[in-house]
């Protein structure tokens, strides 16, 4: 069971009913849950003005990875739409280093649910989707009793708080892939197909689920919904920093000594996060590398730590905040082995549909396999780094630029290393042919 | 009574399925939950399961598979009874995960994706279940158990042997 964590620095919003047993409908309600939702209510009809109003002025951006202005997205779904529009909340949270949603599930399922309706109320969508990885089968449990009690006290279904608006909430299980998670992979297995992505244009706020206009949004985003409203958009952007408003959860794990999900100001410290939030190294060792935001982001060295915790910072210093999960790498880890098994996992993950990610994720995974068992030559760093660059951009989905851009970070910034690897490996050690290395793993 | 005669499922089950295709706006939607919550039943997803959950669904068997065979947790042939699912992702990695998935492997005498002969264990390398900050971590069907070290593997998997474990359903 997931422990929770505490720092002096946290500033808790999303997290603030965390440990209070606010799964409990009961609980919920006591600690103002239900409130946001009514607020918006209240507001008549501009009621769907003042929510997208107040989520842009809150600058809360997109938690799943990509940090998409979340009350602009609202605003592209169309007012009037002939065919019915949905709220889709991605709950399959899978890149690897990311728990954030794990724990929301688990201590506060309501906020979800709330923050689904609030989307609904914003759009005019009269039902709503809660999506669930497949391994979160006691989380799926725990929303499905959370959806049936706001059922049974009439929050949900007929006439929502006296309205006169229906609103809907059905809960799905995925089932093992991690592509899924990408917006419109996500919609193909809602729709019982195959997780293969849609090409974009059209986006989901225009041609979505089932072919209506669809918000979907992370569930930490749509967790912080209710909070937004009720404290005031502007409230929660001063938490942040300029065009990243509010707080988010960072998942702190690898070799630190006190891992876990902490919620932090957007902008804090990395260093900070690491040595005060987080501990300190594990064991007194040294610091190696940080992966900053899920493995997907370009890695940081040791002395590139001292960066604000927030999409434009992140992006500066050349990585990305993606999904929050912080890994610490300590000095021991050996970059080759960590970028192999980065790449083996993308190789694993990739659909198959577009060449540039199947065959580039493969053969990457291939020549780091035969660099990391002494067999690789020195243009092996090189035809990575090829191979890698030729990814960017050209795939349907991120899932090639994910599985690229870890690399690009792990040759480029510590070419050094995979030299010496080779160099080190050279005595007595055969090159390992291509034909050798077909079917190699970990 | 299930909208299918003859189902190969439990009453519960068939009630359940029949209950789930009528709340999507395509039936369609339901497919990928139904093909989980019949391996839940059954263990895997067998040719019966399949050619049952066409019909009801309203595809043929072929469109089935090809969703199938999509899906990591999805399998077509029996697993043990518990199936051990070990992640050796990066945050475990770092955490010892590589050690965990051998001591399962030499503890239950079976590597990656093969089952003991008694049927009780199974054991499978898995990617990232989320467990991150609670690394190393693995899954015993779908009960999560985290900061593990070798000797809390053996309390657990001793567990699951005396009966004690969750079971799937």
């Amino acid at each position: 069971m997931p422990t929770l964590v505490s720092h002096p620095d946290e500033v808790k919003i999303v997290s603030r009913r965390f440990g209070q047993g606010a799964a409990d409908i009961e609980k919920y309600i006591e600690l103002d849950g239900y409130k946001a939702v009514q607020l918006a209510i209240s507001q008549g009809a501009e009621m769907s003005n003042w929510i997208i109003n107040t989520m842009k002025a809150s600058g809360l951006r997109g938690r799943g990875g990509a940090g998409f202005p979340t009350g602009m997205k609202w605003s592209f779904v169309p007012k009037v739409s002939e065919k019915p529009k949905y709220v889709l909340v991605n709950g399959d949270e899978s890149e690897p280093g990311t728990c954030k949603d794990h724990v929301i599930f688990l201590h506060d399922p309501h906020s979800v649910i709330e923050g689904t309706m609030i989307a609904g109320l914003a759009i005019g969508s009269k039902l709503g989707f809660i999506y669930l990885r497949g391994e979160y089968r006691y989380l799926l449990k725990q929303v499905e009793k959370a959806v049936a009690d706001a059922y049974a006290k009439g929050f949900l279904g007929k006439n929502i708080f006296g309205s006169g608006i229906d609103f809907d909430i059905i809960t799905q299980t995925g089932a093992g892939a991690y592509e899924v998670g990408e917006e419109s992979a996500l919609m193909e297995s809602l729709e019982g197909k195959r997780g293969v992505p849609r090409i974009k244009p059209p986006f989901p706020a225009v041609v979505g689920l089932y072919g209506g206009p669809t918000v979907i949004n992370n569930a930490e985003t749509i967790a912080n919904a209710p909070h937004i409203l009720l404290m005031g958009g502007e409230a929660y952007a001063k938490l942040g920093t300029e065009r990243n408003g509010g707080t988010r959860l960072f998942g702190i794990s690898g070799h630190v000594e006190r891992p876990g999900v902490y919620e932090l100001p957007m902008g804090y410290s990395l260093r900070k996060a690491i040595y005060e939030v987080a501990g300190g190294i594990k064991d007194g060792k040294k610091l190696k590398a940080v992966v900053p935001g899920g493995s997907s982001c370009p890695v940081l060295t040791a002395d590139e730590i001292d960066v604000g915790l927030d999409f434009d910072q992140m992006g500066k210093a050349g990585t990305m905040l993606g999904s929050g999960g912080i890994v610490v790498l300590d000095e021991t880890v050996s970059i080759v082995e960590f970028a192999m098994r980065v790449i083996s996992f993308y190789q694993h993950e990739s659909c198959g549909w577009c060449i540039p990610c199947r065959e580039g994720t493969d053969w990457i995974k291939k020549t780091l396999t035969r660099v990391y068992n002494g067999g690789g030559s020195k243009k092996d760093v090189d035809n990575v780094q090829y191979l890698a660059e030729n990814m960017m951009g050209r795939t349907f989905c991120p899932l090639g630029d994910a599985a690229a851009m870890p690399t690009l970070g792990f040759v480029k910034k510590f070419r050094k290393e995979f030299e010496d690897y080779i160099e080190g490996h050279k005595a007595g050690t055969p090159l390992i042919t291509v034909e050798q290395l077909v079917g190699a793993g970990h | 009574m299930s909208t299918v005669t003859n189902t190969i499922f439990s009453p519960e089950l068939a009630a359940r399925f029949d209950h789930l295709v009528t709340i999507y706006p395509v039936k369609r939607s339901a497919l990928v939950p139904m093909l989980l919550y019949a391996q839940d039943e059954i263990g895997y997803v067998s040719d019966a399961a399949v050619s049952e959950i066409a019909v009801r669904i309203g595809i043929n068997d072929l469109e089935v598979r090809n969703v199938l065979s999509y899906y990591s947790m999805l399998r077509t042939k029996p697993a043990g009874k518990y199936n051990v699912q070990v992640c050796t992702n990066i945050s475990c990695m770092l955490r010892g995960g590589y050690g965990i998935l051998d001591h399962c492997k030499k503890t239950l005498g079976i590597g990656h994706k093969e089952t003991t002969a008694d049927g009780t264990f199974s054991l499978e390398e898995v990617e990232c279940i989320g467990a991150c900050c609670w690394a190393p971590a693995m899954q015993v069907n779908y009960d999560f158990h985290d900061g593990l070290t070798p000797e809390k593997v053996d309390v657990v998997l001793q567990q699951y042997r005396d009966g004690q474990g969750k079971d799937v359903k």
